[in-house]
């Protein structure tokens, strides 16, 4: 796997797991927050990849 | 209503083994709590973090002084436990500096290493009684 995108959800996804479950006890709550923090760290990614872009080094 | 271990304030000594179990095996201090659910999840999760890391031809970095920036690469590296040295004894984690993976396997497993940090100082609270 070669993607940069893929790469980075694959990190996002582990990251927002491991923190699910540690701040948050009920099943239910880890969910809504690891998918909260999965699509941030994203999206983030992706808004901080295009704000990069014009820069030439 | 049975209590778990989690439930219970844990002796200074069984708090530190507790520490080193969860330090060794990421969840182990957890599944020791009682807290199977979390337990499982970090050590699928940073196991596979950390295998994922291997498998992207990352580097496990030697503990070298004269490099400090090498050496806390090397700290953050065994912060997931028993796996480094698996890892090291199976001559995995040589890293190959000119593949395009090389980095983002760095990344992994020094993220798995501190996020198993915080495991371990997450499974100390419930130890001490604070979660």
């Amino acid at each position: 796997m070669t993607s940069h995108l893929a790469l980075m959800a694959l990190f996002a996804l582990f990251v927002s797991i491991v923190f699910a479950a540690l701040t948050r006890d009920e099943p239910r709550d880890q969910l809504l927050f690891g998918a909260k923090l999965f699509a941030g760290f994203v999206g983030a990614g992706i808004v901080a990849g295009w704000v990069l872009y014009p820069l030439p080094f | 209503m049975h209590a778990t271990a989690a439930d219970r304030v844990q002796s200074s000594t069984t708090t530190y083994l507790i520490c080193v179990a969860a330090w060794a095996i990421p969840g182990a201090g957890h599944l020791w709590l009682g807290r199977r659910q979390k337990g499982v999840t970090f050590l699928i999760a940073l196991i596979l973090m950390f295998v994922a890391g291997l498998w992207l031809e990352g580097r496990l970095f030697p503990f070298e002084p004269s490099q400090p920036l090498v050496a806390l690469a090397a700290f953050a590296d065994v912060g997931i436990g028993l796996s480094f040295f698996i890892a090291k004894a199976m001559h995995a984690g040589a890293g190959r500096v000119v593949a395009i993976t090389y980095e983002y396997g760095n990344a992994f497993m020094m993220v798995a290493g501190l996020l198993n940090m915080l495991v371990v100082l997450d499974a100390f609270d419930i130890a001490q009684g604070r979660k």
